[in-house]
């Protein structure tokens, strides 16, 4: 197990260096540069190119790629151009908020998604089957920013009932040891904090779950159907076993092998939504910041930020290759 | 009276777009105490069906059943789901063709085997577990305590399908059926299996319906051998008189095509030609007559009826090969 572990996140270091060559040829070839973001319209091309030259752009690439490396070693992200500070620091600012609306997204998604995915093998061709097959398509087809707009409209601005952008209400005046807001407030006892966070993490948690929950939901009937035709679901009915333990003993458990799969790589899929959903619900987290990092040609942050969050997505993948050890006795890690 | 007697047993499946399929057509047979009854015939003949059906494990949708079935004088076919939950694993059991797929991957061996001793007899936590290890002993498993702690995947075919056959054991049910149990396995865990299961009946006098299309299985076992053909008995006779006087000529097919040690090196094995594919409808004649070297015209004069000798030989067929009306020398031969 401990092997297991060490063998992981040893393979990150060839993953991170390839990641990083990539992107940083990707990033630097992009059009424009900080010196039309940073500087205002009326600012002389000369202010531009004095620009460039103190931010050591107009060096050769490789140049500055070796010199990003070097202070990469020493966990130096550098400077972000648009606010000044600290990369890291900004990570460690904007990653609670990320990581919270993530988890709300995957736990409606899977909380939902496999009951449902459920019942409709259990009630294959009924009412229940036809419409979460029908949900599920349009959960996958329609755009993650249309449905997060539509949502604002119909529970922010005509029934009013759930905030529709920020993290909190802005007077709340609440604490924040972890940042991570609904945390927060139960830590602190601002238990009003809390469920204020919660009210506005609903609309962004479900804008962002809607393809992962759709997903989850077909893998979980498809993988329910198939198991129920298996010969050891014919062996334990032989037993005359109670329905109770047949369905849940040797369907579910078997059904749930690749929804688990399925559910580690949505997770880290999940980022790619997380841009959008944030920008749609002016959510201050992750998304949010290399959105505007790309408009701004914010080259360290946005650096730092795809970096760390490919460490984030090789851990939560570790974490659920050791969780599905878990389920299959068969890939039992040693 | 037999304690399983099957009557007129029929099971057709309804297939979307495509004209129903009759799988077994009429089957009647009878299983006594203590008694090994042998299902004999090709694949898609019918016979997994036959015990599937007994059992109630046909499913729902696009199957239905028709006759009778009775086993100890309860109508199985006509019994309440839940009723015949109860009855399955605890007075009839089943043993499955492929140990591989047939029990569950991911729960523990002991598990599989302490559930249906918690849902028939009621035991529990230490008892449930010494008596699965007890069980494990029985059927011949070795280090059982450790066994139960094991995934299928750790163990190997014949131990897997032993630990099928204590879980169809487990509770000392009154009818053991065995669909093709040594399929999978080879020749020599065969032998063990075939023992251990002729063992079980002999102690416990349980009944046992074996399935199976290899008659070098049913010589050494059964009592009784039923052959199946597209869904119907074509020859049914105790086993001598099978082995002796093979009436029918498929059954004489199949006898014949089983490979002989003593046979010279590069002789032809000698198939029953052609495949259940050029069957006939039993209602326009025999449905073995395309295959059949006997085959005439009478053959098509309809569904050819059930002769029966006055040793309870009993064949479907217009043209048997040996002629069980002529002076009774086959039959003496048959029980000499």
């Amino acid at each position: 197990m401990f092997r297991f572990v060490v063998r992981r996140l040893l393979q990150l270091v060839p993953t991170l260096l390839g990641l990083s060559l990539l992107l940083f040829i990707w990033v630097h070839s992009l059009p424009g540069g900080p010196e039309y973001s940073l500087l205002n319209e009326d600012a002389t091309d000369e202010q531009r190119a004095a620009l460039r030259e103190s931010l050591g752009l107009n060096e050769p690439i490789w140049v500055q790629y070796g010199r990003f490396m070097a202070k990469l070693v020493q966990l130096d992200f550098g400077i972000s151009l648009q606010t000044g500070q600290p990369v890291l620091t900004e990570f460690f600012n904007r990653f609670p908020a990320t990581a919270e609306l993530g988890i709300m997204a995957m736990t409606m998604a899977v909380c939902v998604g496999i009951p449902l995915g459920y019942f409709a093998a259990r009630y294959r061709g009924r009412f229940l089957d036809t419409g979460a097959v029908a949900g599920s398509l349009i959960g996958i087809c329609i755009p993650v920013f249309f449905l997060g707009f539509i949502l604002k409209l119909i529970f922010s601005e005509h029934l009013g009932l759930l905030p529709s952008a920020f993290r909190q209400t802005a007077g709340i005046n609440a604490t924040h040891p972890t940042g991570f807001y609904v945390l927060d407030g139960l830590l602190t006892g601002e238990f009003d904090a809390a469920w204020d966070a919660f009210l506005h993490l609903i609309l962004p948690g479900l804008t962002l779950a809607s393809i992962p929950l759709a997903i989850i939901t077909r893998m979980t009937r498809a993988s329910v159907l198939e198991v129920m035709g298996e010969d050891y679901v014919r062996t334990a009915e032989s037993k005359g076993l109670q329905q109770r333990i047949i369905r849940g003993r040797h369907i579910l458990r078997n059904a749930m092998l690749p929804v688990v799969t399925a559910i580690g790589l949505l997770t880290g899929a999940l980022f790619a939504g997380a841009v959008l959903t944030e920008s749609v619900f002016a959510f201050q987290g992750m998304g949010l910041f290399v959105y505007q990092a790309t408009q701004t040609r914010d080259y360290p942050a946005l650096m730092g930020f795809i970096m760390l969050i490919a460490t984030v997505y090789v851990l939560v993948n570790l974490l659920v290759d050791i969780s599905y050890s878990l389920f299959d006795p068969r890939v039992r890690v040693r | 009276m037999a304690l399983l007697a099957v009557d007129n047993l029929s099971v057709k499946f309804t297939r979307r777009g495509k004209p129903d399929f009759q799988a077994v057509d009429g089957v009647s047979f009878a299983v006594s105490e203590g008694e090994v009854v042998g299902l004999v015939g090709e694949s898609g003949c019918g016979k997994s069906v036959t015990s599937l059906a007994l059992m109630g494990l046909l499913g729902d949708h696009g199957v239905s059943v028709g006759g009778n079935a009775t086993f100890d004088g309860i109508e199985l076919l006509k019994l309440r789901k839940d009723a015949m939950r109860d009855l399955r694993g605890r007075d009839m059991a089943m043993i499955f063709q492929d140990p591989l797929s047939s029990l569950n991957p991911v729960v523990p061996i002991g598990i599989q085997v302490t559930e249906i001793l918690t849902r028939h007899r009621g035991m529990r936590g230490e008892a449930a577990r010494k008596e699965a290890a007890d069980l494990l002993d029985r059927v011949g498993i070795p280090d059982p305590t450790r066994r139960l702690r094991e995934y299928p995947h750790q163990m190997s075919g014949g131990m897997r399908q032993r630990a099928l056959i204590a879980m169809a054991v487990a509770c000392a049910p009154r009818l053991l059926i065995a669909d093709e149990p040594t399929t999978a396995l080879d020749v020599t865990i065969q032998a063990q299996i075939l023992e251990l299961l002729k063992e079980l009946v002999d102690s416990e006098g349980t009944a046992l319906l074996m399935i199976t299309h290899d008659l070098g299985v049913v010589a050494g076992l059964c009592d009784q051998i039923n052959v199946l053909y597209a869904g119907k008995v074509v020859e049914n006779a105790a086993r001598r008189n099978l082995f002796a006087a093979p009436t029918h000529p498929y059954s004489v097919g199949l006898l014949g095509s089983i490979p002989r040690l003593d046979a010279p090196r590069g002789e032809p094995l000698t198939p029953v030609r052609g495949s259940v594919n050029d069957n006939i409808d039993w209602a326009d004649g025999c449905a073995f007559a395309p295959r059949c070297d006997h085959y005439t015209i009478e053959c098509l004069q309809g569904p050819p009826a059930l002769t029966e000798t006055y040793t309870g030989h009993g064949y479907r067929c217009v043209n048997p090969v040996i002629d069980h009306t002529a002076p009774a020398v086959s039959d003496t031969e048959a029980n000499s």
